[in-house]
């Protein structure tokens, strides 16, 4: 059961066992030679139609983003079909408003908050994993996998059920704890509570994803390396900080990087919840991005936040990005 | 090392309560469907249904349009997860197993367009596709879907092409197969668990889909069925039966692949192929 991590969201570290492969076909043996420089084209015909969807189908939007963030482009104009260039001027709108610089902020803390709950609480359940005996092990891994493979739409409607404000679950259970005022709780009423219920929704769903790989990771730890330190007279707490984790470092880093890219798109959660209320003040850079340019119809606007928020978000992840890329070159 | 009584016993008592806290939103979820309406809405919770009523599923599947967005859904998501399939194939073998110019850039490429911010894009794919007047058609839907899922599905099938070992198709060639036809009789059955598991992230993918096809498809007969889920609330106000009984019926296929392939999957296949 633990192999399904490896499939489901391989961190983008190329597998080395491709270059052995590869140099075999198509250079070497001589009467081969003639029918590979006829194939020499082969891989490139192979790949067409996988390049040719990637620019069609994601290059395409992504410069017509860019485009559009440099028109006036607005419920009339749409109607109209009419293209009106106006320069940076959306770009200056929000950058100059208030309202872009507080979502961001607000962005950036709701991924900061989240991911650290998720990579802290999905470690702990992983180290949990790998100290369980068997059956007790199985019985958690199954639990995970149920929160893991809901889907998204699904999971924030039961969630808005066990927060409802009548009948709801979690306030039944406070008021029964001795917390009377949560009895009639409504949790989508302020800006807090609203994030509150958004994020036990996240890190409930992004948990079982990092515990089951690090679990997975933990059990190719050559048991060697723990022999040695414990030969060195190293202690449960110094073999984990000199053996477990070294070992696993390469792995955090790869799943906090694809978790901030999760959760920071984290559009369909918040945007179920509570529509990004109340008052907007739960709004995300990517719900911000559609209740301006749909909701308000402000199209070149939601193109130009849509630019930024793809801008800041290569920001939070170029670190990352950096050395799995320079990794790939290496290893290519 | 000697455990303590404690020390034995924390983790199973932890891991119970994490199983719990798992396991329970789901299990709401189904025992909520499950129960009359007088349980749901009672001043206790009633944590376990003893009368059991399928009258919440008739209500959730008696919407009008119920079944073309369950017929949607199902188009929409197998042909993408199909088309992909077949355009990764072709890739995945190319970049696993041959050696030509640019081959880095390529798979750099797709490694960066498969972090690529779909949910920030949506007003550029709205504007595409209403220039191209294909609003509320399952056309759009279907290519945008094969393409988030193509990046991944071509990396982890370049993975599984290059486990299979070079030696089978090399033995199948000698034995007079041509390279489509070695790649169509040796790799392909190999590759097995991997296409199972790259569909079954790909249907999960595009079953669940929900920015796009709310702003591209307006009209009920080309919607699928997250839209159907997500306004089941305000349509049927605090229905929680109703709206549970629709999770539950969203959910079921997903759970039901996620547990099913995963099996399937983790068989190693190659495992017996070569003997040393």
């Amino acid at each position: 059961m633990a192999s399904m991590t490896v499939q489901t969201e391989r961190p983008p570290s190329g597998p080395a066992d491709v270059r052995k492969g590869a140099d075999v076909v198509g250079s070497g043996r001589p009467t081969q030679r003639a029918a590979s420089r006829a194939g020499a084209l082969g891989p490139y015909l192979l790949l067409l139609p996988a390049c040719a969807a990637t620019v069609l189908l994601l290059g395409w939007p992504l410069v017509k983003d860019v485009l559009l963030s440099f028109q006036n482009l607005n419920m009339a104009q749409l109607i109209q079909h009419v293209t009106e260039w106006n320069g940076v001027d959306n770009y200056k709108e929000v950058l100059t408003g208030e309202d872009f610089w507080r979502v961001t902020l607000r962005s950036i803390l709701f991924t900061a908050v989240n991911v650290v709950l998720t990579m802290l609480l999905g470690a702990l359940v992983g180290l949990l994993l790998a100290r369980l005996g068997k059956r007790m092990r199985f019985t958690l891994m199954v639990g995970l996998v149920l929160a893991w493979a809901m889907p998204v739409v699904a999971a924030s409607t039961v969630y808005q059920w066990l927060f409802a404000q009548r009948f709801g679950v979690v306030n039944w259970v406070l008021d029964k704890l001795g917390w009377h005022s949560m009895a009639d709780y409504s949790w989508t009423s302020s800006q807090m509570s609203t994030f509150f219920v958004v994020t036990v929704l996240i890190v409930w769903q992004s948990i079982p994803f990092v515990a089951i790989n690090l679990y997975a990771a933990t059990t190719t730890i050559p048991t060697e390396l723990y022999e040695a330190a414990s030969l060195d007279g190293a202690g449960a707490w110094r073999s984990f900080t000199t053996v477990t984790l070294p070992f696993l470092r390469p792995f955090l880093y790869a799943t906090t990087f694809l978790e901030i890219i999760w959760i920071f798109k984290a559009f369909v959660q918040v945007f179920t919840i509570n529509g990004g209320g109340p008052d907007r003040l739960t709004e995300i850079l990517p719900v911000y991005a559609y209740i301006e340019g749909v909701g308000n119809q402000h199209y070149g606007m939601g193109a130009a936040i849509a630019v930024l928020t793809i801008l800041i978000l290569l920001g939070l992840t170029a670190y990352y990005l950096r050395i799995v890329l320079k990794q790939e070159e290496d290893e290519l | 090392m000697k455990r303590s009584l404690f020390g034995r016993l924390w983790p199973n008592a932890t891991a119970v309560v994490l199983f719990i806290g798992f396991v329970f939103p789901v299990y709401w979820m189904f025992a909520t469907a499950f129960k009359p309406t007088g349980d749901i809405i009672s001043e206790d919770p009633v944590w376990f249904p003893t009368d059991v009523t399928f009258e919440h599923f008739r209500t959730a599947t008696g919407v009008d349009h119920f079944w073309t967005y369950v017929t949607n859904s199902l188009t929409v998501t197998i042909l993408a997860v199909v088309f992909s399939l077949i355009i990764a194939l072709a890739g995945s073998f190319a970049l696993a197993r041959m050696r030509f110019k640019g081959r880095r850039g390529f798979i750099i490429g797709f490694m960066l367009a498969q972090m690529a911010p779909w949910e920030v894009m949506i007003i550029a794919m709205y504007m595409i596709v209403r220039d191209a007047s294909m609003l509320n058609s399952l056309v759009p839907l279907t290519l945008f879907y094969m393409m988030m899922i193509l990046p991944f599905t071509i990396l982890t099938l370049r993975g599984f092409v290059a486990a299979v070992p070079q030696e089978l198709e090399e033995a199948a060639m000698v034995d007079g197969c041509t390279r489509v036809q070695a790649f169509r009789r040796v790799i392909l059955p190999l590759l097995a668990p991997g296409l199972m598991s790259t569909s079954l992230f790909g249907f999960i993918t595009a079953w669940n889909e929900f920015a796009l096809v709310l702003i591209l498809n307006k009209e009920a007969e080309s919607q699928t069925l997250p839209l159907w889920l997500s306004s089941f609330r305000s349509a049927f106000g605090d229905d929680w039966g109703a709206t549970m009984a629709a999770s539950s019926l969203f959910a079921i296929p997903i759970l039901i692949l996620f547990v099913f392939l995963q099996r399937k999957a983790v068989s190693g296949l190659t495992a017996g192929a070569v003997k040393g």
